[in-house]
């Protein structure tokens, strides 16, 4: 076992953490028992990468439903950072340690659920409900519970449990398939356990959890911790070998919710704050991802308006900009996003009995779960909420609430200063340079990396020329035009259906990008692989500008497997004119599918 | 003439300011038009062909002068003046041959005899065939003689013809105006029919679960669909929409009215979705000598993607659309440019319009082009109404339906003939 899971820490490549995590050593292996000698771990790690593979972490993937409610965000942010492969677990031995609460909440909950209490048996096969008292599933939490302890000296994790009678009541959750698996796993292997180890187990056990409920962690404590882990780890080869397994799996970046399961996305609608109504017809090969009629959702925001209690009305008045498209582009969400939760955390008081830390991250989970819901989050937004979350959960607690509501307010601050418009200006700089008096260049729809790249080389005093290349539905090009034009560069408009017509004319293409994934692939909008695609066969040299927090570690191929898809009524109605009418009243004929990608991946071979 | 002139003058009109769409109804309205023409020309005695070609030049000049991108009318220009010539040919080797044959029956003393080198009928047929085609497997393996003798013979046929019973003389006229008036409504007929023709090869190229991908709106890939789609085949397919044109809304409406399955995407998207589908069939506006292809615009674009995915692209035209140029610097010299508007809204973007540079030269240029090249090699198929071919092969196909002395149309002071 040892060798092998040091082999894995060993395959855990440091360069997997792209996007931007603090600079200590992936640990993704926390849960091996060697690693239980070092009672100082870098904490910081794990609950970025923990995110990763939270199923509620919608800050790695834009396309997801959004977990319900902020409460079980912070129940399972609490259990899930404790070790990657253990999270099911811990997750479910922290519910079923408080079996009084649950059993409203696990009737509230569906079938397939993580949480489980004692009267539910059907959840767990591998658990019988009268046969497993709480202290022997509590041993599974010791377990693996152990190095969360350990690192969150501060005793985070205590706060779950003391929050957890709270936060469970109004529990929505969202389980991959991957994370029941691992559940039921860690249910037989404590069954296992349990029977081998008895009485000795459960009083650590016992002994574990209630020093856990003690605010700072020692040393012996983590040492009979060990033992625990080592002595259950030993005792059953089979659960510890998934648990690697679990491990390496959850090395790859969580995967996503996929659409075409019926019951999940039954789920997902019954918890939405936004009702989304589908639409009827419904693009075979795109049945993975959310499709919706939108124009639907606006005038159901507004009336909900004043009974969103949790919400703040900064951040929703950032939702509804998001849906009705006045905030574009991946720099501009962004920046958007961080003002709207800087004033939140402003206004954000720490309710009686719970952490900040806690309690904040729940919050700010349900402003990112509602701000899906408007519409799904970019990639770079999602490393930003990540950055976020990574900041508060690094709170020192000593900290008043004042301190570390500003402390939050100036690493906010610095994260837009310095990823955003510092890198913007660095990239503006480099990218100037290649512009040369003469040249006639062509950019893609609107992207803001660009527009200053152009309008900073025309400040220099450069000559130039500047094709803009345009496509429906959305026609960003346009506003890019205008700002130009009113700067005073000769541009050319045309769409992006001449680009070969025009593109012998053209000396350079300059492209923005959404993001850049870790097979190279540069994710953009739609029609930008077209571009490309062109300049390469006309042997014009193409260059992608791109913030480096943008950066993924996700791979994907084309554009079918992730996507957004919009709004189908936008292709049938041609903005400007109405003669274009075709296809009115035809829409809802079921021979006949509208498909509007929003964004699309290039790959790079063919640069 | 009158009538003729006003007819013309009619047709140059429209072409001038774009009334006619789609090269289908071009090259049908050109045909009927030199029918008319041919009809109303006067025939002299001797040289008839010469006439008709003369007159057929004159009208085509200005026709082809009023809309120069729209190729199907120099393409039915010249297909018009081939038939003359071959009819013309026809005529004359059937009455040598009539004429040796009666020199041989009648034992006459002929200066024919004399002209003709001692052949007989058929040789001479052949021969004279040989010279109006370039040559092909067939020609190589007959016995061609003095080729240079031939033209000769057919000048000097007339001339002998015009030493023969007058009687014979005009209803020789009258044979050739006749002849090659109907052979211009074999013409017309074709290109009514095209359609029926190149659809009836759809289900071999159409199978069953096939993806389809077809940007624009074209007639004849709607036909081939229809009879792919009446034959049982089951297939989706997925129209780009055509900016700025937007045909392909059409387009789909149809398909959907008829009962397939039907996906509509921008033209962005068509890479995004090229790599999910079977097969790229467009039609096209023009096919050059070389195998390129005038296309709607955008479908380069589709074209490239085509190749880069190995996605077989095939295009659909009918053979009025072939046209025996060779193309240079097609995206400029065959390519129309259409009005901004379709871009920009003019009412929103007036303050941008206002702006101009030092020179006051404006500051904003809209380039929206109809045509696109595709070169051949992007090509994988054509199918016309003679079948498939390769895109190398398509200046064969030129041979069989055009004369090299008609490639250009101006005339020159010299006799064209």
């Amino acid at each position: 076992m040892d060798p092998r899971r040091t082999a894995r820490t060993v395959s855990d490549p440091k360069v997997r953490q792209v996007g931007f995590f603090t600079p200590a050593p992936p640990e993704r292996s926390i849960s091996d028992p060697p690693r239980f000698q070092d009672p100082i771990q870098p904490p910081s790690p794990s609950p970025t990468q923990v995110n990763d593979h939270s199923p509620s972490g919608n800050s790695l993937s834009p396309v997801m439903i959004p977990p319900a409610h902020h409460h079980s965000d912070n129940f399972l942010r609490t259990a899930l950072q404790v070790t990657s492969p253990t999270k099911a677990f811990s997750y479910s031995a922290k519910t079923v340690t408080i079996p009084p609460e649950n059993e409203d909440v696990a009737s509230s909950f569906s079938p397939g659920r993580k949480v489980v209490s004692a009267k539910s048996p059907s959840s767990f096969p591998g658990v019988k409900a009268s046969s497993v008292p709480a202290s022997e599933l509590t041993t599974v939490s010791v377990v693996n519970l152990p190095p969360g302890i350990s690192e969150k000296a501060g005793g985070a994790s205590v706060e779950v449990q003391n929050d957890r009678p709270v936060s469970a009541k109004t529990l929505k959750e969202k389980t991959s398939k991957a994370e029941r698996r691992a559940l039921q796993e860690a249910q037989r292997a404590a069954k296992a356990a349990a029977k081998a180890e008895g009485t000795k187990a459960s009083s650590a056990a016992s002994k574990v959890v209630t020093s856990a409920n003690t605010k700072p962690s020692k040393a012996a404590k983590s040492s009979s911790q060990k033992n625990d882990g080592s002595q259950v780890a030993a005792s059953e080869k089979k659960g510890g070998d998934r648990a690697p397994e679990k491990d390496r799996k959850k090395d790859a970046p969580h995967p996503r919710m996929q659409y075409d399961d019926k019951s999940r996305v039954e789920k997902a609608k019954k918890r939405a704050v936004v009702k989304q109504t589908e639409a009827r017809n419904r693009v075979e090969l795109f049945r993975h991802l959310p499709q919706y009629e939108h124009g639907t959702q606006l005038p159901d925001l507004e009336t909900k308006f004043f009974e969103l209690d949790p919400m703040h009305p900064a951040v929703y008045k950032v939702g509804l900009q998001y849906l009705s498209g006045d905030i574009r582009g991946g720099n501009a969400r962004c920046i958007a996003m961080f003002q709207a939760f800087k004033e939140a955390i402003k206004d954000y008081s720490t309710p009686p009995e719970k952490t900040l830390i806690r309690d904040l991250t729940a919050r700010i989970s349900s402003y990112v779960s509602f701000l899906i819901e408007c519409r799904p989050l970019s990639i770079s937004m999602g490393n930003a909420i990540k950055f976020l979350k990574n900041r508060i959960a690094k709170l020192p607690l000593a900290l008043s609430e004042s301190e570390a509501k500003s402390t939050l307010m100036l690493d906010i601050d610095r994260f837009i200063n310095e990823k955003i418009i510092l890198s913007e200006k660095v990239i503006v700089k480099h990218a100037v340079t290649k512009i040369q008096d003469g040249d006639v260049l062509l950019t893609y729809g609107a992207s803001s990396v660009v527009e200053m790249i152009l309008l900073h080389a025309h400040e220099l005093g450069k000559h130039f020329h500047v094709v803009v290349v345009d496509s429906r539905p959305k026609l960003e090009g346009q506003l890019l035009l205008r700002r130009l034009v009113r700067k005073g560069l000769s541009c050319t408009y045309t769409h992006v259906n001449a680009v070969s017509c025009i593109m012998q004319d053209v000396t350079r293409v300059f492209l923005g990008a959404s993001s850049v994934l870790s097979n190279g692939t540069v994710y953009s909008r739609v029609g930008t692989a077209c571009v490309a695609m062109v300049a390469h066969a006309f042997r014009v040299p193409v260059l992608v500008c791109c913030e480096a927090y943008k950066f993924h570690e996700r791979v994907q191929l084309d554009s079918i497997c992730f996507n957004e898809l919009g709004n189908p009524d936008a292709i049938s109605k041609v903005q400007g004119r109405e003669e274009i009418n075709y296809l009115d009243g035809l829409v809802n004929q079921e021979n006949l599918q509208l498909l509007n990608l929003i964004f699309h991946p290039q790959v790079c071979l063919s640069l | 003439m009158p009538d003729t002139q006003a007819l013309v003058n009619d047709f140059l009109n429209k072409l001038k300011k774009r009334k006619i769409e789609g090269s289908q109804a071009t090259a049908k309205q050109t045909a009927e038009l030199l029918r008319s023409v041919i009809s109303q020309t006067r025939m002299p005695y001797t040289n008839q062909a010469a006439a008709l070609i003369h007159s057929v030049k004159a009208v085509g000049e200005r026709l082809i002068a009023a809309n120069p991108v729209e190729l199907a009318v120099g393409n039915v220009v010249r297909r018009v003046l081939h038939i003359v010539r071959e009819e013309d040919l026809s005529l004359t080797t059937a009455a040598m041959a009539g004429l040796n044959l009666s020199a041989e029956s009648d034992d006459e003393d002929d200066t024919d005899r004399d002209n003709h080198p001692a052949l007989s009928a058929a040789a001479i047929a052949a021969a004279s065939r040989s010279t109006l085609r370039p040559p092909s497997l067939q020609t190589l393996l007959e016995d061609v003689p003095d080729s240079a003798a031939v033209p000769h013979t057919s000048s000097s046929g007339g001339d002998s013809e015009g030493k023969s019973k007058s009687a014979d003389k005009s209803s020789r006229s009258r044979k050739l105006k006749h002849d090659v008036i109907e052979a211009v409504n074999e013409l017309i007929q074709d290109i009514s029919t095209c359609h029926e023709l190149i659809a009836e090869q759809a289900v071999e190229h159409i199978h069953q679960n096939e993806v389809i991908l077809t940007l624009g709106s074209s007639r004849t890939v709607l036909e081939f669909l229809c009879a792919a789609k009446e034959k049982k085949r089951s297939f989706r397919v997925f129209v780009a929409e055509g900016a700025p044109r937007y045909q392909g809304h059409l387009l789909a409406k149809e398909l959907v009215t008829r009962g397939l399955q039907t996906t509509l995407i921008t033209d962005s998207a068509v890479f995004a979705m090229i790599s999910r589908v079977n097969m790229v069939i467009v039609g096209a506006h023009a096919v050059m000598a070389n195998g390129g292809v005038i296309a709607p615009v955008g479908l380069n674009m589709v074209a490239l993607a085509a190749q880069k995915h190995a996605v077989p692209f095939v295009v659909l035209a009918g053979s009025h659309k072939l046209c025996p140029l060779y193309p240079h610097h097609p995206e400029v010299l065959l390519n129309e440019l259409r009005s901004p508007s379709e871009l920009l809204d003019f009412g929103e973007f007036s303050d941008c319009l206002d702006f101009g540079s030092g020179i006051g030269a404006p500051l904003l240029h809209v380039v929206n082009p109809t045509f696109d090249y595709v070169p051949p090699k992007l090509v994988s198929l054509f199918i016309t109404d003679t079948g498939g071919h390769n895109p190398s092969y398509m200046y064969r196909l030129i041979a069989d339906y055009y004369s090299a002395d008609d490639l250009v149309l101006e005339r020159r002071t010299t006799s064209g003939n």
